[in-house]
C-alpha cells in the first residue's frame, strides 16, 4: 500500500476514513484450531455473535449464518458459550477442516 | 426488551479488523454499550489497550465519531465536547433538537489511577456524560504492570510474585464506591457475561441527564493467564464468587442485580488464572484466606447497603 | 463605542475576552492569572458572555477541556501561569499536534523551586518547543491587543495553530494602565466568525481524531503539523497591519526603538522594554547612540529580520527574563545568536539574565548594560558572554 506523503495527510491527525480497519483481516492470526457451523443444531440464540471479540460471526436477515473466517482468531468463546446440547459451533483443527472442505 | 437477534442486525459502530487480542473481554462491553442508544455518540477515550488497538494509523476500527488525547484525561476531554455542544446549542449554531452523547471511556489504568482526578472533576461539575471504565486489573496495553485494580496477590509485571513476595501485597481499591461519594446520578457496576444488565445498565447511563459511571469487568486472557476460551465462564465465576457483584446506586439508592444461589468460594476464581498460581503454594495460604476474607466483608456490606 | 478605560493587565485579557466572547471558556485559578478567571465567571454568572465556562480541577484538565471543545468545533481560550502552564505541559503539545486554535493568556511567572508568584519568563519559555505560537506583551495595552489578534492568527486556515499571549505577572497583570478599549461591535468584527474544520459535533462526518502513528507515519504527521507555525509569519504580519488600519495600533514581530542611527543595541522583551525606553531617552540625550529591540513574536521566531535589523551594531546586549540551564545562554540570546551567524560582519553579542522571581529591573541597570557596551563596542573583546543583572554576587 503506497503511504501519503506528510503533505497528503488530514490536516490535525486525523482519520476520516471510518471503520477501514475491516481490511485488516484478523482472521490471519488464527492458528491450530478453528469453529465450525453446524446450521442445524443451531437455535439462533446469538451468544457466539454476543461473545466474539472480532466480530467474526456471519449475521444475514436476523440469522446467524456461521463464521467469518477473514477475522476469526479461533479464541473458542463461541463454541464454549454455545448453549445447545449437541453444539452448533465446534472447534476443530485447521487441516482438518480444511480436508473436508466444509464449512463457510 | 431488547433481543441480541435484534441487536445484532443494527450498526456496528466498532468495527472487525481491531487488534484487540485473542478472547479479548473489552470488544464484548463496547459491542453492546454502543448499542444501548439510537443517538449519535461522541467517544473520547484514554490511552490503553482499547485506544491502540482500534486506531493504528491509517487503519481506524471506529464508524462513528472518536477521540483520543492522552492517557489521564479522558473525562476532561469528553467534558470539553459537551461544553461546546453546550455553548453552540445555546448560540443557536447547532440545531435544538440534535442529540448527541458523550461517552468517556478508560481503562482501570486510565481510570483508577491516571485520570481519577479528571474523572472525578468532570463527574462533579455535572458535565451530562457516561464513562465507562473497562476494568481488566493490570496496565495490560504495556504488558501487565500493576493497577490499583489489581487484586491481592496477583503477580503483575510490577508486582511480580517472587521467592520473597506473593504478588501485589495490596487490595484493589473500591473506585465504584469513590464514584457513588460523588453523589452523582447514576453508578453502577457490570459485566459483560451478563449482557441484558450491561445493556440496561447503559441504557440508563445514556438516558439519565448529568453524569453516569459504569465500572465494567474486563476478562484479559493475556494478563490473567487463562485459557482464551474461557472468558465468559471466568466472567460468571466472578458474579458467582461475589468478587465482582452486580449492582446499581440510581440517585443514592443500591440495588444489587445479581445475587448467587450459592455463593461459590474464590478458590473457583483464582485457580484458572496464572496470575494467582503462585497462591497454591503453602507460605501463600494466608493470601488466599485474606481474599476470601474482604470478598465476604465487602459482600456483606454490600448486602447492608442495599437494604436501605 | 472606542473608549480610554483604567485596567490592569488581567482586567485588559478580560475585556477582549468579553468582547470576544469564545464559545467554551475554560480554566483554572492560578497566581498571577487568577483574576482572568474570576472576571470570565463573574461576567458569565452576569450574563455578559453566552460562552460556557468550565472551571476544571487542575490546569491539566482545563487545557484537556479546551481540547475537547476545540475538537468539537468552536472556539476556545484559557489563562494560566507558571506551574499552571508546567501542569498543561503534555496537553500544550497535544492542542498542537492535532492543530487546534486554542488561545491562552499566560500571566508570566517563574517556576519553582523555590515557589515564588512573580514574574519572569521561565514558564513560556520552557514551553517554546511545544509547537504554540507565542506573541509577548510590554504593557496592558499591548495585551490586549495581542489576545484580540491571537483569535485572527490562530484561526486563520493556513495557520491552525494555538496561540500563546504572555504578558508580565504583576508588573502588567496588576498594575493598572489607561488603554483604549474599542467597541466591542468592532472587535468582534475583527476576530470574525469561526470556521471548525473538522468538527466532532457534526457527527455525520464519522471521524477518528488523534489516532496512534507507528513509525511509519508519525513522521510526516509532525512535519505536517509544523507547517502550520511555517505558514504563520505572513498572516501575523498582516493581521498586525489590519489591526493598526482598524485601531490605530500597528504590530509586527518586533518594535524598533530609537534605531535609525544606533550602534549600540539592548535587546529585551515584555514589561522591562518600556523601562528600557526610558534608558534609551536618557542615554540619547547624553549622546550615546544606544536603541532597544522589542521581541513580540518569539515563536516563529523572526530570525532573518531581527539579524537584518541587528547586522549593522558593533555590540548587542540580549537581556533574557529566564535561565536555560546548562545551555549556551538563555532562549532569546541563542536564537539572536545563531540567526546572526551567516553574516561576515556581525556584531559582538553579550547575554543578560534579569528579573527572575520578579526582581526588579532599573533605568540604571538598563544604563549599565549599555556602558559595557560601549567599551565591548571600544574593545571589540567580550570579557562576559553570559552574566546576570541587579543579582547579589
Amino acid at each position: 500500500m503506497r503511504k501519503e506523503t506528510w503533505k497528503e495527510l488530514t490536516i490535525g491527525t486525523i482519520n476520516l476514513d471510518a471503520g477501514n480497519s475491516v481490511k485488516n483481516l484478523t482472521g490471519t492470526w488464527r492458528s491450530g484450531k478453528k469453529p465450525q457451523f453446524i446450521e442445524e443444531h443451531c437455535i439462533q440464540c446469538f451468544f457466539c455473535w454476543l461473545y466474539c471479540p472480532h466480530f467474526a460471526i456471519l449475521v444475514e436477515d436476523g440469522e446467524v449464518k456461521g463464521i467469518n473466517y477473514d477475522y476469526c482468531t479461533g479464541c473458542g468463546m463461541c463454541s464454549v458459550e454455545c448453549p445447545t446440547k449437541e453444539k452448533a459451533i465446534v472447534m476443530v483443527e485447521e487441516e482438518a477442516e480444511l480436508a473436508e472442505g466444509s464449512g463457510k | 426488551m431488547a433481543k441480541l437477534k435484534d441487536l445484532a442486525s443494527m450498526e456496528d459502530r466498532l468495527v472487525p479488523g481491531h487488534g484487540m487480542c485473542l478472547g479479548c473481554g473489552i470488544p464484548l462491553i463496547f459491542k453492546i454499550i454502543l448499542r444501548a442508544t439510537e443517538d449519535p455518540i461522541i467517544i473520547a477515550n484514554a490511552t490503553g489497550c482499547l485506544e491502540v488497538c482500534t486506531t493504528i494509523f491509517p487503519r481506524t476500527s471506529w464508524n462513528m465519531t472518536w477521540m483520543h488525547s492522552a492517557f489521564e484525561n479522558a473525562a476532561s476531554t469528553i467534558a470539553g465536547v459537551e461544553a461546546m455542544y453546550k455553548a453552540l446549542k445555546m448560540k443557536g449554531r447547532i440545531p435544538q433538537d440534535k442529540k448527541i452523547k458523550f461517552l468517556g471511556v478508560g481503562g482501570d489504568g486510565a481510570t483508577y489511577d491516571i485520570g481519577l482526578q479528571a474523572l472525578s472533576g468532570t463527574v462533579e461539575r455535572g458535565h451530562d456524560i457516561v464513562y465507562i471504565c473497562y476494568d481488566n486489573n493490570a496496565y495490560a496495553n504495556t504488558g501487565g504492570q500493576r493497577s490499583s485494580a489489581t487484586p491481592l496477590g496477583a503477580s503483575a509485571s510490577t508486582s511480580p510474585a517472587g521467592t520473597q513476595s506473593p504478588g501485589k501485597l495490596q487490595r484493589r481499591k473500591d473506585l465504584t464506591k469513590i464514584l457513588v461519594a460523588h453523589n452523582i446520578p447514576y453508578v453502577a457496576q457490570a459485566s459483560p457475561g451478563r449482557w441484558k444488565d450491561l445493556y440496561n445498565k447503559a441504557k440508563k447511563a445514556f438516558e439519565i441527564e448529568g453524569p453516569a459511571f459504569l465500572n465494567v469487568l474486563c476478562v484479559c486472557p493475556t494478563e490473567w493467564k487463562y485459557d482464551e476460551s474461557q472468558g465468559v465462564r471466568l466472567l460468571q465465576t466472578a458474579l458467582d464468587t461475589c468478587v465482582w457483584p452486580l449492582y446499581e446506586v440510581e440517585n443514592g439508592k443500591y440495588k444489587i442485580n445479581y445475587k448467587p444461589k450459592e455463593k461459590k468460594p474464590v478458590l473457583e476464581w483464582l485457580k484458572p488464572q496464572g496470575r494467582f498460581r503462585h497462591l497454591f503454594k503453602e507460605e501463600n495460604t494466608w493470601v488466599l484466606e485474606k481474599f476470601q476474607k474482604q470478598v465476604d466483608e465487602d459482600w456483606e456490606e454490600l448486602n447492608k447497603l442495599a437494604l436501605y | 463605542m472606542s473608549a480610554l478605560k483604567t485596567l490592569n493587565g488581567n482586567q485588559s485579557i478580560a475585556e477582549a475576552v468579553r468582547q470576544i466572547d469564545p464559545d467554551v471558556l475554560a480554566a483554572y485559578p492560578i497566581t498571577p492569572s487568577t483574576a482572568i478567571v474570576e472576571t470570565i465567571a463573574k461576567f458569565k454568572a452576569d450574563g455578559m458572555i453566552t460562552g460556557e465556562f468550565v472551571c476544571p480541577e487542575s490546569e491539566h484538565s482545563a487545557m484537556s477541556v479546551c481540547i475537547g471543545a476545540a475538537s468539537a468545533g468552536g472556539r476556545v481560550m484559557t489563562a494560566t501561569a507558571s506551574q499552571g502552564l508546567a501542569l498543561m505541559w503534555e496537553m500544550l503539545y497535544i492542542a498542537a499536534g492535532l492543530r487546534l486554535p486554542i488561545v491562552a493568556a499566560i500571566v508570566n511567572r517563574s517556576m519553582s523551586a523555590p515557589i515564588n508568584i512573580h514574574g519572569d519568563h521561565s514558564d513560556t519559555m520552557g514551553a517554546r518547543d511545544s509547537g504554540w505560537i507565542q506573541i509577548y506583551s510590554e504593557n496592558c495595552q499591548e495585551a490586549y491587543d495581542n489576545f484580540i489578534q491571537a483569535f485572527r492568527i490562530a484561526e486563520h486556515l493556513d495557520v491552525r495553530t494555538p496561540v500563546l499571549v504572555g504578558l508580565d505577572g504583576f508588573i502588567i497583570s496588576h498594575s493598572m494602565e489607561v488603554i483604549q478599549v474599542e467597541d466591542d461591535d468592532e472587535v468582534k468584527k475583527f476576530v470574525g466568525e469561526y470556521m471548525p474544520l473538522y468538527p466532532l459535533l457534526d457527527t455525520s462526518n464519522k471521524m477518528t481524531v488523534g489516532p496512534i502513528d507507528f513509525t511509519d507515519y508519525y513522521f510526516e504527521h509532525k512535519r505536517s503539523q509544523l507547517e502550520g507555525i511555517e505558514n504563520s509569519p505572513p498572516v501575523i504580519e498582516a493581521v498586525g497591519k489590519e489591526f493598526g488600519q482598524k485601531f490605530g495600533r500597528e504590530y509586527g514581530f518586533f518594535e524598533e526603538y530609537r534605531m535609525d542611527d544606533a550602534e549600540l543595541c539592548i535587546v529585551v522583551m515584555s514589561s522591562a522594554a518600556g523601562t528600557c525606553k526610558d534608558a534609551i531617552d536618557e542615554l540619547r540625550s547624553e549622546g550615546k547612540k544606544v536603541g532597544l529591540l522589542k521581541p513580540r513574536v518569539f515563536r516563529p521566531f523572526p530570525h532573518k529580520k531581527i539579524a537584518e535589523a541587528l547586522k549593522e551594531m558593533k555590540a548587542v546586549a540580549v537581556l533574557d527574563r529566564c535561565s536555560s540551564p546548562g545551555a549556551f545562554g538563555a532562549p532569546l540570546f541563542t536564537e539572536i545568536r545563531s540567526g546572526l551567524y551567516d553574516y561576515a560582519e556581525r556584531p559582538r553579542i553579550v547575554n543578560y539574565v534579569y528579573g527572575l522571581g520578579g526582581r526588579d529591573i532599573k533605568v540604571e541597570h538598563f544604563k549599565e548594560v549599555a556602558s559595557k557596551l560601549e567599551k565591548i563596542a571600544e574593545t571589540g573583546t567580550v570579557e562576559e558572554i553570559y552574566s546576570y543583572i541587579n543579582l547579589r554576587e
